[in-house]
C-alpha cells in the first residue's frame, strides 16, 4: 500500500525555463481542482514508457500553494539519468497523461520562525519557488541565496529578482562567485531558520556551517532526493511469503518489488522520509545504505534498510516482508 | 520523574553543552543550579565566560545562600531574580535582542523549565533546541480545563482548582504553549466520588 492516493493528470503546458530545465504544468483530467498543498511539498510522478519500464520520481511543486487549478514542477535533464528526467524531457509534451501522488511535505516552512534564510543550489531552487510565494504572502522576513552555474542554467533567475528584489541574491559559478554562508548566518536574529536544497555536498556543507555558527539542528532544514544508486544484482528473500525476487543492477529493491506486484509503503523514494523502512532478517553480503534517514548507529546495526535507495552488495538479503 | 505513555509529557534530556554556541543563557533554580555547575565545571572557564545565568531564588533560605551559589557560577554572569515569572520576563528581554548562536538551557523544577521553553518558542526557537534538566521538586503547574485558572505548585492529584473549586485529575497531558499540565474534573461521572490524593512520582 502507498500512503497517499494517486491520480491521473494531463500535461497542460511545457516550457523551457533554463538550459536543461523544463517547467511542466499538470491539471486534473476532468478539469477539476487538485488538492491544495503547503509550500515545500513534492509529488511522485509515475511514468510508463510503453516498453514495460516504469519510472517514479519525486518533484517539488513550484506553483503557488493556494492555486488548485494545477501543479507545476521543474525538471532538470540529468546526464546520467536513470530514465525518469530523460523521459520527462523527451517524451512528455502538452496533452500527455501522467500519474501523480497526492502532495507530501517533508520540507515545510517553520511557521513560528522569525526569519527564513533559503539556500538553493541549481535545481534545488524548485521547493523554494513555492516557499517564497508562501513567505511573501504571510509577510514574513526572508532572503534567498541561490547558486547557479550560469544565468542561462539557473531556473527562475529573472522572475525571482523581479518579484522579490533585494531579497534575492544570485551567485554565478561562471564568475567565480560562491554563497558566503558564514557571513550570511552571522548576526541573524534569534528564531531565524535556514533551509537548504541542492546537491548532497552543498547540503552537507551548509548544515555544517550552520552548526559551526552555533545554530541548533532544529533551526537547520534540508531536503535532498537521492536517486537509487546502481550496484550489483542480488536476490531478496521475503521472509513472510518465502518468495525470491531478483534486484537488477540498475534497480532499487522497491522497484523490483513493485515490478513483481508487491506494493510496500513509500513516500519520497529518495531516502529522506523513512516511510519504507524495512526490517532486515539476514544479509549474506554487506548492506549498502544510501539514505539520509537512518542514524549511523542504525545503519551499523544492520537491522533496518530503506528499500527505496539502499541495497545489498550481492548475495541474498532476507527482508521481513 | 517517571516516563509516561502520554506523548505530550515533556522529556528532559539533560544539560548537554553546545560548544559551538557563541553565547549561552541558562535559566535555573536552586536545585537546577547544581546541574548547571556540573556542566560549567565540565566545559571550563571560556564557556562560562560567554554564559549568563538567570537564577530564580525563591527556593533559597536566605540571601547568604544565594550569594554562595552566585559565587560558584563565576566567571559566568549571574542575575538573581525573585521567582520564575521574573526569570521568564528577564529571559524574554534578552531573547528579544538575541542573535542566532545563542543557546538556551533550563534546569530545575518543571514549571521553571516550562516557562523558559514557552518564552523561547515565542521567539521562533524549537522546544527541542532548549537543553533541559529536571532537578528538585516534582511540583507541576496545572491549568484547569474548565475555568482556565493556572494552579501553581501542585504536588499531587487530584487537586482542588483555586478558581472554580472543582477537584481535578492532573493528567500527563502537557501544553507547551501554556507551560502547564491539564487538570480535568475527576468526579464528573459520579459527583462527590473523589479518590485519595496521590503525590507525583
Amino acid at each position: 500500500m502507498t500512503a497517499s492516493a494517486s491520480r491521473r493528470v494531463r500535461v497542460a503546458e511545457v516550457e523551457s525555463i533554463a538550459d536543461g530545465i523544463k517547467r511542466f504544468r499538470l491539471v486534473d483530467l476532468a478539469g477539476g481542482p487538485l488538492p491544495s498543498f503547503s509550500a515545500g511539498s513534492h509529488v511522485i510522478v509515475t511514468m510508463h514508457d510503453g516498453n514495460g519500464h516504469t519510472f517514479k520520481n519525486a518533484y517539488s511543486l513550484t506553483s503557488a500553494p493556494e492555486d488548485t487549478s494545477g501543479y507545476e514542477i521543474g525538471v532538470l535533464h540529468t546526464v546520467d539519468s536513470r530514465g525518469g528526467s530523460q523521459f520527462m524531457h523527451e517524451r512528455v509534451s502538452p496533452g500527455s497523461e501522467l500519474q501523480i501522488s497526492d502532495p507530501v511535505n517533508l520540507f515545510p516552512v517553520v511557521r513560528t520562525g522569525r526569519k527564513h534564510i533559503l539556500i538553493a543550489g541549481g535545481i534545488g531552487i524548485t521547493p523554494f519557488h513555492a516557499m517564497l510565494q508562501e513567505l511573501a504572502a504571510r509577510g514574513d522576513e526572508f532572503e534567498l541565496h541561490y547558486g547557479v552555474r550560469s544565468l542561462a542554467r539557473g531556473a527562475f533567475c529573472d522572475e525571482l529578482a523581479e518579484k522579490y528584489g533585494a531579497r534575492i541574491k544570485i551567485y554565478r559559478e561562471d564568475k567565480g562567485e560562491r554563497i558566503p554562508l558564514e557571513q550570511i548566518l552571522r548576526g541573524q536574529p534569534l528564531g531565524t531558520h535556514m533551509y537548504v536544497c541542492g546537491p548532497s555536498p552543498m547540503i552537507e556543507w551548509a548544515l555544517g556551517v550552520g552548526r559551526a555558527a552555533g545554530w541548533p539542528v532544529e533551526s537547520l532544514h534540508s531536503e535532498k532526493f537521492t536517486a537509487p544508486l546502481p550496484g550489483n544484482a542480488f536476490t531478496i528473500k521475503l521472509a513472510r511469503s518465502g518468495r525470491d525476487i531478483l534486484v537488477g543492477a540498475q534497480q532499487s529493491i522497491l522497484e523490483a518489488l513493485e515490478q513483481n506486484g508487491i506494493d510496500p509503503p513509500y513516500l519520497c523514494r529518495g531516502g529522506a522520509c523513512g516511510q519504507c523502512e524495512t526490517r532486515v532478517v539476514a544479509c549474506s553480503s554487506k548492506l549498502l545504505h544510501n539514505d539520509d534517514y537512518l542514524t549511523a548507529e542504525e545503519k551499523a546495526s544492520g537491522q533496518k534498510v530503506m528499500i527505496c535507495v539502499s541495497r545489498a552488495a550481492g548475495g541474498v538479503l532476507t527482508l521481513d516482508l | 520523574m517517571l516516563p509516561s505513555e502520554v506523548k505530550s509529557r515533556p522529556v528532559y534530556h539533560g544539560l548537554e553543552p553546545d560548544l559551538f554556541a557563541s553565547n549561552n543563557i541558562v535559566v535555573c533554580d536552586r536545585a537546577g543550579a547544581v546541574g548547571v555547575n556540573e556542566m560549567l565545571a565540565k566545559t571550563g572557564a571560556e564557556f562560562a565566560a560567554r554564559t549568563t545565568v538567570l537564577l530564580s531564588t525563591d527556593e533559597y533560605p536566605d540571601a547568604q545562600a544565594v550569594e554562595l551559589d552566585v559565587a560558584r557560577f563565576q566567571p559566568a554572569r549571574v542575575i538573581a531574580l525573585p521567582n520564575g515569572d521574573a526569570v521568564a520576563a528577564a529571559l524574554g528581554e534578552r531573547l528579544f535582542r538575541a542573535q542566532m548562536g545563542t543557546r538556551i538551557y533550563a534546569a530545575g523544577a518543571e514549571p521553571l523549565i516550562g516557562l523558559a521553553v514557552q518564552r523561547a518558542m515565542r521567539f521562533g526557537i524549537d522546544h527541542l533546541s532548549v537543553r533541559t534538566e529536571h532537578r528538585g521538586s516534582l511540583k507541576r503547574r496545572v491549568q484547569c480545563v474548565h475555568c482556565k485558572t493556572l494552579i501553581e505548585n501542585v504536588t499531587a492529584s487530584p487537586v482542588k482548582c483555586t478558581g472554580c473549586g472543582q477537584e481535578l485529575a492532573v493528567r500527563d497531558h502537557y501544553s507547551r504553549r501554556y507551560a502547564a499540565f491539564i487538570g480535568v474534573r475527576i468526579d464528573a461521572e459520579v459527583p462527590g466520588e473523589i479518590p485519595e490524593q496521590v503525590p507525583f512520582q
